[in-house]
């Protein structure tokens, strides 16, 4: 992952010191900073979900050892909010990761052509990584106005010549997840397609030259050249998006609370809600830690994916 | 990978006829296709900026010609009264200002991109060009803390933080030291060859010196890539101020929209105008420094 520092070749003694006296003010505001706001919070993360800690109450934390982790994941009393939770982030991730990073790659396809104007068709689908996702998240919910005036509904209704009913997209359980991830996937899907263009511009294109001449197909072209030589990338964008759908949270709080009857409620959600609304910093903790263990999961996956592609190579 | 080089080799020993015979079958696109892929790329494309256009055309419409299907598309009735009424809108403590609320912004982003690219650049380059003991420590525990997401350090960090509730400290102070941007730096300053700095050093130019005189003006790609990033995380960051701000006045612009959402009464022309108002500032960087932009989300996502 790293390259070998390249350090000045035998040093002197003397140089060594007043490089160590350099190195060490150097570092020391940064490390201070990872210490105080990475590194102890985490471990305090670990400690605080041992502990029944109701914030506010004035009452010293008291040990509880496993009990908050065996309360969300067993408990019948408090699991079933923190398995819908799982299950909605599950549900994000699965529908979100495959459909953004297709539509990504088809994006990126149409944008990896020598036709005029394209830096100005790439310009306008990266557009929206920029706006804060709280704006998006806005925007969407009126786009998803209830009534038969609401854009989508109005949008739905002249397609299908008026077989579709108004619809109140957010306020349907049935419906409410789908819409956030279709808001996700609109404000997500540029970040992805920049980075698969930067993948299929790295391809030689001597590689498609060879293959167009041995007959092969545009469609075996894209199996054969562009899929493998876009394989580490996809790794990449796969891994990026599988995570941040276990960070969801924006889109969740702004447009629909958590509802309607936990519909939208994701594991981010839980643990806000927990520590402010019922002041409960020890539950609160558990679900962060469970949450950390679901993204070293991914990690690790992704790690062992990329490791078995240096193997080959 | 194996299979690709393969057709490689048979170019080498391709006849030169052969090869003349599919260049011409791979001369430019014809005007047909130009304009096919035209007549996909142009609907495809407003489609998908439409919610941007919507945002934009309905914050010049009255609130109540918002929700009107289509019809807000008609070009009637446009005005700068959404703006204006933002204004008088949030106008004292209780409610915040709007800008009160680009300035909470600014003041948190600005301190966080600069007091970011000092220490983190510092660090990097400690870490990647001077000799230290614990250097290979540091390293490795940088590179762990990466995959450390904010989110599952919130919880205890509010908790420690509570006596900075409502400040633009707490906004900022947590996000100047991070893992990934020192990453970012490392790899740049390790990357550099070493013929650079040896001339330097062997003119008896200190660390310091070193680092100030030449790497810096070498760095100045790196420096932007993290600069951008660290601007569109700190621009967008909603998480924590849920969190740790309830005070109107040191609100953020993210905080401070879905605050207004939440809050009736409004109007949808309203809400747009001060959507337009947040994030016009982004997209007029946006817009001149694209380039900047799309290099850095892409190294973002080379180096991971």
């Amino acid at each position: 992952m790293f390259t070998k520092p390249k350090t000045v070749a035998g040093p002197a003694i003397a140089s060594i010191q007043q490089d160590t006296r350099a190195a060490v003010v150097m570092v020391t505001p940064a490390f201070l900073g990872l210490l105080a706001f990475i590194a102890i919070p985490f471990l305090l993360a670990i400690f605080l979900s041992t502990q029944n800690l109701q914030f506010g109450s004035g009452l010293a934390p008291t040990w509880m050892g496993l009990e908050q982790y065996r309360r969300i994941l067993l408990d019948p009393l408090f699991r079933a909010d923190f398995y819908r939770a799982l299950i909605n982030n599950a549900t994000f991730a699965v529908v979100v990761v495959p459909a953004q990073t297709g539509l990504a790659l088809a994006i990126a396809l149409l944008l990896n052509r020598r036709l005029r104007g394209m830096p100005v068709f790439r310009t306008l689908f990266f557009m929206p990584v920029v706006f804060p996702m709280a704006l998006v998240s806005v925007i969407w919910k009126l786009i998803y106005a209830p009534d038969d005036v609401g854009m989508l509904n109005t949008v739905l209704k002249v397609v299908t010549f008026g077989h579709i009913q108004p619809h109140d997209f957010l306020g349907d359980p049935k419906t409410a997840l789908a819409a956030i991830i279709v808001t996700s996937i609109w404000s997500g899907v540029g970040f992805q397609m920049v980075i698969i263009l930067a993948g299929l511009q790295s391809i030689s294109a001597t590689l498609y030259e060879a293959a167009s001449i041995d007959k092969a197909s545009k469609w075996q072209q894209f199996l054969n050249v562009t899929v493998p030589g876009l394989r580490n990338t996809l790794v990449f964008v796969v891994m990026v998006t599988t995570i941040l759908s276990l960070r969801l949270f924006d889109q969740v709080y702004i447009m629909t609370r958590g509802g309607p009857l936990n519909a939208t409620t994701t594991v981010m959600y839980q643990a806000v809600t927990s520590a402010f609304d019922q002041g409960n910093i020890g539950r609160a903790a558990a679900i962060t830690v469970v949450f950390f263990v679901l993204v070293l999961g991914v990690a690790l996956i992704q790690r062992w994916f990329l490791r078995e592609e240096r193997e080959i190579v | 990978m194996s299979n690709a080089s393969i057709p490689r080799h048979q170019v080498m020993t391709l006849s030169p006829k052969v090869r003349d015979r599919t260049r011409i079958g791979r001369l430019g696109p014809s005007r047909l296709r130009i304009a096919v892929n035209y007549l996909v790329m142009v609907p495809v494309t407003l489609l998908f900026v439409s919610p941007i256009i919507y945002m934009f055309i309905a914050s010049f419409k009255p609130n109540n010609e918002v929700l009107s299907g289509f019809g807000v598309f008609s070009l009637q009735d446009l005005s700068f009264n959404n703006y204006l009424s933002i204004f008088s809108r949030f106008s004292g403590s209780d409610t915040g200002t709007f800008t009160g609320f680009l300035t909470t912004s600014l003041i948190v982003s600005a301190a966080t991109v600069i007091g970011g690219l000092v220490v983190n650049s510092m660090a990097a380059y400690a870490l990647a060009r001077l000799r230290w003991p614990g250097r290979n420590l540091f390293l490795l525990a940088v590179i762990a803390l990466v995959i450390v997401p904010f989110e599952a350090i919130a919880v205890p960090l509010f908790y420690m933080l509570d006596g900075l509730r409502n400040t633009y400290l707490v906004q900022f102070l947590p996000f100047i030291a991070s893992p990934f941007s020192i990453y970012l730096f490392y790899s740049f300053f390790a990357g550099l060859p070493k013929s650079l700095e040896e001339a330097a050093r062997v003119d008896g130019a200190g660390a310091w010196r070193t680092f100030f005189f030449i790497m810096l003006p070498n760095a100045r790609p790196v420096f932007a890539t993290v600069a951008i990033l660290q601007f569109m995380a700190s621009w967008s960051s909603f998480l924590w101020p849920v969190m740790v701000i309830d005070d109107p006045t040191v609100r953020p612009l993210p905080l401070a929209i879905s605050v207004y959402v939440g809050t009736p009464p409004y109007g949808w022309g309203n809400i747009m105008a001060f959507g337009v108002m947040m994030v016009l500032p982004m997209l007029v960087m946006f817009l001149i420094f694209q380039r900047w932009f799309i290099r850095s989300v892409v190294t973002s996502g080379v180096k991971g």
